[in-house]
């Protein structure tokens, strides 16, 4: 019977860790805590608000679907743009306006009826190796070129930063053309699709491949850590069509949940993270470009140079997500 | 007066098997439910690929931990040679390495950019890949390896004792009647072990279309990979739940493959057993060929992965022991306490009202609860969320109808899902393991304690309970393990915010950095290494 009782206490505690006090904030992220955490520590500094963020990777519209009108979640941050969009699709978002948002955040950057921000831009770049063939003026339509047979990394098709490419792909050429296109970039890979972008840099250094695909923030990262600049260092950072359309860019960003316990403080979050501090910390700690007009990026993303943006609106990437995830099946992309 | 007893024991029984069977049945009715065509893109484009990926795996690894076993197991059954004492127990020693974790080390080790490459680069000047051939170990091949070095344990158990326990007259008689040994092993040793080696093969072939972190390591889709995928990537529940009703498919039939193993495997236990003095001994030749092949298994699947995780964990030793540290332990400690306790608790109710009911359909619930070891974790998710949210919605409403406040998410929201996942997927460990103890306890003790004014739990309790112990203890003890071990369970159940070891030795490997998980891995595997040395010794007591 001692066991039985002790198995009873286990099982409180276990229940008590997982619940949360009712007067702070709920944040699902599917961006990594580590990340997140610092902004959020300031804002409760700054308005004595406690804010739990929690990270997944996957599933998160899932969860928040499942629990309905008892979900905890305040805010969900995410790190693409279809991922606003799918929260926006299945109706689990509410719309927020305020002026301060609507100052601080372009109108491209966020939905005319508030029902998400867009917090920050990464570009999808292509990376060479630095002593092999230096940096080079390459265009995504080039990756399918039979000249580039064997020499290709990136990872999984499915990962939502290249559903997004693929649906960019879609949205400019039409999605017969765009099959081809994904046919030839299979042909062209060194190694089935794997790892992270990371993974795909350091395989260039490695000569496994010569031109691997990976988003501008994680280059910058890997500068930035002692223990990966030497694999950084070794290739180049490319932004692709700069002779045409521009290079292909995605978003993170932050809705507020339909069900959201605590409105109003959510609000507050959210004009926080569009805000100065918080924008300057996305810019500086993790590389990426602040959506806010007058915030800089970081002087190393900044070394980087100017660029040519795609100017296809933001939304076609959304509208062409689900073809972009069945067109990957068909080609059998990461098989 | 047993009779009446009994019967509401019984019923009790009964409830407690449809709660354990529910996520079953969710599943089933998940995957009846109309799905707007995606599964029909799947059928048309990928699944195919990846039936055919998760059949060819199940077929390797089958074959693969069939070559390690079967050596390892009849030379250690049969032959008397030098660190054979210590080769018995220490070949059962990868039992207690995940997967995925030692999926993990050899690819560091494989990799391109690993240090075995690297070296050969070096060595012999190759600049590219293009140089030079190196098998890939990212690849469906490479997984079968990885499955096969954790999963032959399984088979090399149950056939090294078939192998003991095999009547050693039998073996004189083929040899005078002019068969060689060799001929002797194929004819007949093998043959009589081929109901208990079926019944490891199907273990082994389990546990491979259960497995989830290596296969998605390594980027070999499968059935298990395309649940996590459709559920989360397409965001689709129901063509995941219909791929899961394929794998459930493929698991029932290999569960229908060792039922029909067990069933002939009575016919060949009542013969003496062999003794030391009937050990063939070995040649120093043979000796070294012995050493060198049950050797190079050990290395292979324990030693050098796990030497590898220690210097890793050595290594980063100070960027991991923090306090966050002491929380994932602790975490993965009481979830599997907790599990076990439960487990053994419930499986000891199922297996007495089993015992004291005249009714011979009273199997029935203990069966059905064992069904649950069938599902694989991702499966079992999809199980146990669907009717749980119901229940958490149910609750709620309640609580708001008589005008309190409603408690949220009392059970998906917290660990209680979990836990009751673990308690679905791992009760079978314990009713078996405890209904083996039942075995050897004579009906007529029962029968003296009841004819004595003894109540059913007094019988319980006094009587079962001490001849039990050790039963309960082992059955504790496997699905302490098994629950330590279990990932995607844990990943697609924990409430938000709760990591474990095995989660958080995950999110560090799918960021590239094995290094930083070791400690985290070591502590899973040590952790598994102490059951597993008990057991090992209560088994030698047993058979010795």
């Amino acid at each position: 019977m001692k066991l039985v009782t002790y198995a009873a206490l286990v099982g409180l505690i276990l229940v008590g860790q997982s619940a949360y006090a009712d007067d702070k904030l709920t944040v699902y992220s599917y961006r990594q805590a580590f990340l997140v955490e610092p902004i959020l520590a300031r804002f409760t500094e700054e308005t004595g608000i406690g804010v739990n963020v929690v990270f997944a990777k996957d599933g998160i519209a899932e969860r928040i679907t499942r629990e309905g009108r008892l979900s905890p979640a305040d805010l969900v941050l995410t790190s693409d743009f279809s991922r606003l969009v799918e929260l926006v699709e299945k109706d689990l978002t509410s719309p927020v306006k305020t002026t301060t948002l609507e100052s601080n955040i372009p109108a491209q950057y966020r939905d005319p009826d508030g029902q998400w921000y867009a917090l920050t831009m990464r570009v999808r770049n292509l990376y060479t190796a630095k002593d092999r063939s230096g940096p080079q003026q390459l265009t995504y339509e080039e990756l399918a070129d039979p000249k580039y047979k064997g020499k290709i990394c990136t990872r999984s098709g499915k990962h939502p930063y290249n559903v997004a490419l693929v649906a960019s792909m879609i949205a400019h050429h039409g999605e017969a053309e765009a099959k081809t296109w994904l046919q030839g970039v299979k042909a062209n890979l060194a190694r089935k699709p794997q790892g992270n972008d990371r993974g795909q840099i350091a395989a260039v250094k490695e000569g496994l491949c010569d031109i691997a695909i990976g988003n501008s923030y994680y280059y910058g990262n890997m500068l930035q850590d002692p223990e990966q600049k030497s694999v950084a260092e070794a290739v180049v950072i490319n932004f692709p069509n700069q002779a045409n359309r521009g290079a292909h860019v995605n978003v993170s960003g932050m809705v507020l949940t339909r069900h959201a316990p605590n409105k109003e403080n959510a609000i507050k979050l959210m004009e926080f993270l569009s805000a100065d501090i918080a924008q300057k910390a996305y810019a500086d700690v993790n590389m990426e470009y602040p959506v806010k007009a007058n915030v800089a990026p970081s002087p190393l993303v900044a070394s980087w140079g100017e660029f040519k943006v795609d100017q296809l609106p933001i939304f076609k990437l959304a509208e062409y997500h689900q073809a972009a995830v069945k067109l990957l099946d068909e080609v059998q992309f990461d098989l | 007066m047993i009779l009446g007893l009994a019967r509401s024991w019984s019923l009790a029984g009964y409830a407690m098997a449809a709660l354990l069977v529910l996520p079953l049945f969710a599943l089933i009715f998940q995957a009846l439910q109309p799905d707007e065509a995606v599964f029909g893109h799947l059928m048309a484009t990928v699944l195919p690929t990846y039936i055919i990926n998760s059949l060819l795996l199940i077929f390797w690894v089958s074959v693969g931990a069939l070559l390690l076993a079967l050596p390892c197991a009849w030379l250690v059954a049969r032959c008397e040679f030098i660190g054979r004492r210590y080769l018995q127990w220490a070949l059962l020693l990868p039992l207690a390495m995940p997967a995925y974790i030692v999926a993990y080390v050899y690819t560091d080790l494989l990799d391109y950019a690993g240090p075995l490459q690297r070296g050969l680069r070096l060595l012999f000047d190759w600049r590219s890949p293009q140089d030079y051939f190196f098998p890939d170990i990212r690849s469906l091949g490479g997984a079968a390896c990885m499955l096969s070095l954790v999963l032959f344990p399984y088979i090399y158990l149950l056939a090294r004792t078939a192998f003991m326990e095999q009547s050693l007259s039998l073996a004189h008689a083929s040899r005078i009647m002019g068969c060689s040994s060799w001929q002797s092993f194929w004819r007949l040793s093998l043959p009589m072990a081929r109901p208990a080696i079926a019944v490891g093969v199907a273990l082994v072939a389990m546990e491979t279309a259960a497995d989830f972190a290596t296969v998605n390591y390594f980027a070999v889709p499968t059935l298990t990979t395309a649940v996590y995928d459709t559920w989360l990537g397409y965001g689709n529940l129901t063509a995941a739940a219909k791929l899961s009703a394929i794998i459930l498919l493929v698991v029932f039939m290999l569960i229908g493959f060792e039922r029909f193993a067990r069933r002939k495997q009575q016919l060949f236990q009542k013969q003496s057993r062999i003794q030391a003095t009937d050990l063939y001994r070995l040649t120093t030749k043979q000796t070294a060929y012995a050493l060198l092949f049950c050797g190079t298994v050990l290395l292979l699947s324990f030693l050098l992965p796990f030497g590898i995780l220690l210097s890793y964990a050595i290594g980063y030793f100070e960027k991991s022991w923090d306090s966050s540290f002491w929380q994932l332990s602790l975490n993965s400690l009481s979830l599997a306490l907790l599990t076990s306790l439960l487990c053994c608790l419930m499986a000891l109710f199922l297996m007495f009202v089993r015992r004291i009911s005249p009714r011979r359909s009273d199997t029935l619930p203990s069966r059905l609860a064992s069904t649950g070891y069938a599902l694989p974790g991702t499966v079992l998710a999809i199980g146990v969320l669907v009717p749980l949210t119901l229940l958490d919605f149910g609750i709620n409403d309640l609580a708001e109808y008589i005008g309190v406040k409603g408690p949220g998410l009392l059970l998906t929201g917290s660990v209680v899902a979990l836990v009751f996942a673990f308690c679905v997927r791992f009760i079978a460990i314990a009713i078996g393991s405890i209904e083996s103890s039942y075995k050897r306890i004579s009906p007529s003790l029962d029968m003296v304690s009841l004819t004595m004014g003894q109540s059913p739990m007094r019988l319980l309790s006094r009587v079962h309970l001490p001849l039990l112990a050790k039963g309960i203890f082992a059955a504790a003890l496997l699905v302490f393990i098994e629950s330590m071990k279990e990932l995607p369970a844990a990943l697609l159940l924990r409430p938000i915010g709760f990591e474990n070891l095995a989660t958080h030795v995950f999110q560090f490997v799918s960021d590239e950095k094995l290094e930083h998980g070791a400690l985290a891995a070591i502590v899973i595997v040590v952790v598994g290494l102490v059951p597993l040395i008990y057991l090992n010794r209560s088994l030698e007591q047993h058979s010795g």
